[in-house]
């Protein structure tokens, strides 16, 4: 996925000269996950630019760019960095189409690699996507896989609105995909042509029995959960990959709902007003009939995110999605 | 770095300083017309407020130089950067004077926005000191592309305590960004004065920390603040980087159409620095130099009166808008389900709107 973002970033920057990429650490050394390498030789340091120490003041001053015309993409170092500039996103990049009749919207990609798994330290692996969602103005989106990655990022950057692009960390290096190198849409006529990358789930296994919908790292862990139910039971279950945590792919949900009878819902951040609540109520409202049991959570606990020696006791796990998607087929 | 700027005198103690360099006459009435328009808007609106015309309005009754000095030094490509004490600061760019009325009528969208590019006017900013970073961005922006432009940001003595001060005089700081950090010391953020927002003597000292340049000016004093300025957007604007100009005054009047002073301070306080006003003040400077005259004084308080007029029956001529005002400006691109959804939700003659 690393490499899928990189490419992303190297193909916008090479065809549109409005963007740049900011943060800490993103230039020398290529950031911390080596998302940006190799970015500062090929443009030069005023558009890969490394910023003192102060996450508002990276947001603010992206969205003063983007006022100016350029299109920044800021990193986050890690999920739990962003609060400082919590205030800047909820507050400013939001709301800036609506201050200017629709006119001038803060078109800034803020990248946040996000979620445990990866033993780091404490205040390291929080997974922050809902209060973002829940924050009117703003896209909040998520790929699973390298291609996705790609294809999104690129989106994200092109897109007049400000997106809140969540990078699950756990599954940066994790396999490998092959895809046409070549950008999926023309750079420099991407208008509207973006929304749909930023918009749409993916069904990345199909499936009649039960819809398993997660995003992010946890969208391996279902797949592995679904290998296992069809080897286990003899279920046939559908794997929803949300993409786009707001909005919504509303219709994607439905059927898959409708067509399985049951539903399961998988992320890792807390489950209290977490996206899980949201999905499963939206299904609930539009297809409460065709149901066959209440939709499931699978999900982190409303707890701190842990010292690393305990988080996979924190995580969803293959077996305690099992347990779920159990729960769920024996209602 | 206690000392502070000023240029025009009170007609009495404090004597005129030397007619300042560059400034003709007609330029000298263009800066008072200014003032007249800004105190015109301000009496007006506060007016309108106590007949429920209009909502809460923070008043800058008294500030008028602080706002007219700096801008009259500022180019048309140069960007300004409103706090809401500036909430009509975007008329003196061409800004119809209905707009920010709408805005404190409580209308949005088209009524009570603006496109911040058609006047290079950002939106005001409500909460305290967290435009500083746009301000900055934007120059730096510019200046990494080339263009000769600057931004010239305000805020009051209470932003300085906000960590978006610090960071946006950081990056401006270390990016060279051509940017003025114009800080109206009033001395009162609500009830709280200044010796509450800082342990320094002046606001201007803390520019020091940061590795940039800072001057006091007496903020009753549009020329002052025009100098100042004009100083501070040479150096910016031949990659000197940015200037902190502190523009010491007081708070004259409460913090807005809600507050009541006289709960917190020494209103006899305030009677004494009404004395050095800026509108009184540069009429009477203005005579004093030959420039300004009874005939003179009486059309541009004409002027500024026919504009507020017509600027209020604008706003009175809008009727309320329809719900759908509430989800289209939301996004720049197309309206995501969830808002259709909640649109389509009213009743179709609603969303038509009307009184």
């Amino acid at each position: 996925m690393v490499e899928g973002l990189n490419l992303a970033l190297d193909q916008a920057m090479a065809a549109d000269d409005r963007v740049l990429v900011m943060g800490e650490d993103v230039a020398r050394t290529g950031g911390v996950f080596r998302v940006t390498a190799g970015l500062l030789d090929k443009y030069g340091d005023d558009r890969v630019i490394d910023t003192p120490l102060a996450e508002a003041g990276i947001v603010g001053t992206a969205i003063g760019m983007a006022v100016y015309g350029l299109l920044p993409v800021i990193e986050i170092q890690f999920d739990t960095f962003v609060y400082p500039g919590f205030e800047q996103i909820v507050v400013h990049a939001a709301r800036y189409a609506w201050r200017t009749r629709g006119e001038v919207p803060a078109s800034i990609v803020v990248r946040i690699p996000f979620g445990g798994g990866v033993r780091a330290p404490e205040l390291h692996s929080d997974s922050p996507e809902a209060l973002f969602a829940h924050v009117p103005g703003l896209k909040v989106v998520c790929p699973s896989t390298p291609e996705d990655a790609r294809d999104m990022l690129l989106a994200a950057i092109e897109h007049p609105d400000p997106v809140i692009f969540m990078e699950p960390k756990r599954i940066y290096r994790a396999g490998r995909q092959d895809f046409p190198e070549e950008p999926p849409f023309d750079i420099s006529s991407a208008d509207g042509v973006t929304t749909d990358y930023l918009s749409k789930a993916r069904i990345a296994r199909s499936g009649h029995d039960l819809a398993l919908i997660s995003y992010g790292a946890t969208v391996p862990a279902c797949m592995e959960a679904a290998e296992r139910l069809s080897s286990e039971r003899g279920v046939d279950a559908r794997v929803v990959d949300l993409r786009s945590l707001y909005p919504l792919d509303v219709d994607t949900l439905v059927d898959a709902a409708t067509a399985c009878g049951r539903a399961v819902v998988v992320h890792e951040a807390p489950r209290t007003a977490g996206l899980g609540a949201e999905v499963s109520s939206l299904i609930h409202e539009r297809a409460m009939l065709d149901l066959e049991a209440p939709v499931g959570r699978v999900t982190g606990f409303d707890v701190p995110f842990p010292q690393f020696i305990n988080e996979d006791d924190y995580i969803p796990s293959v077996d305690r999605i099992l347990a779920g998607c159990n729960k769920v087929l024996d209602w | 770095m206690t000392d502070i700027l000023a240029i025009i005198g009170d007609g009495d103690e404090i004597p005129d300083g030397p007619r300042p360099q560059g400034l003709s006459d007609k330029a000298l009435l263009r800066i008072f017309s200014w003032l007249v328009l800004l105190r015109t808007f301000d009496e007006r609106a506060v007016a309108l407020q106590r007949q429920g015309r209009i909502g809460t309005y923070p008043m800058f009754w008294g500030e008028e130089a602080t706002q007219a000095g700096p801008l009259f030094a500022c180019d048309e490509s140069d960007w300004l950067w409103p706090s809401y004490r500036q909430s009509a600061i975007g008329i003196l760019r061409g800004l119809p004077a209905s707009t920010p009325l709408l805005y404190r009528r409580g209308i949005g969208g088209a009524h009570g926005f603006w496109n911040p590019r058609t006047y290079r006017v950002a939106p005001i900013c409500i909460p305290i000191g967290t435009h500083l970073p746009h301000a900055v961005g934007l120059a730096w922006a510019a200046r990494m592309r080339g263009e000769s432009l600057a931004s010239l940001v305000w805020f009051g003595d209470g932003a300085t305590s906000e960590g978006d001060f610090h960071e946006a005089m950081n990056f401006a700081a270390v990016f060279k960004a051509p940017v003025i950090f114009f800080c109206v010391n009033n001395q009162w953020a609500i009830s709280t004065p200044v010796s509450r927002q800082t342990a320094t003597e002046t606001i201007a000292e803390k520019a020091v920390a940061y590795g940039m340049p800072a001057v006091r000016v007496d903020g009753f004093d549009p020329l002052a603040c025009w100098s100042a300025t004009r100083q501070a957007l040479d150096r910016a604007r031949t990659g000197g980087g940015p200037f902190l100009i502190e523009a010491y005054c007081y708070r004259l009047a409460p913090h807005g159409t809600a507050d009541d002073p006289s709960r917190y301070r020494d209103e006899a306080e305030a009677r004494r620095w009404r004395a050095l006003e800026p509108v009184g003040r540069t009429a009477a400077y203005l005579r004093r130099l030959g420039v300004l005259d009874d005939e003179r004084e009486e059309a541009a308080r004409l002027e500024a009166s026919e504009i507020m007029a017509r600027a209020v029956e604008d706003m009175e001529a809008v009727e309320r808008p329809g719900p759908a005002i509430l989800f289209e400006p939301v996004y720049g691109s197309a309206m995501p389900w969830t808002l259709s959804e909640g649109l389509s939700s009213f009743p179709a003659e609603w969303v038509a709107g009307g009184a």
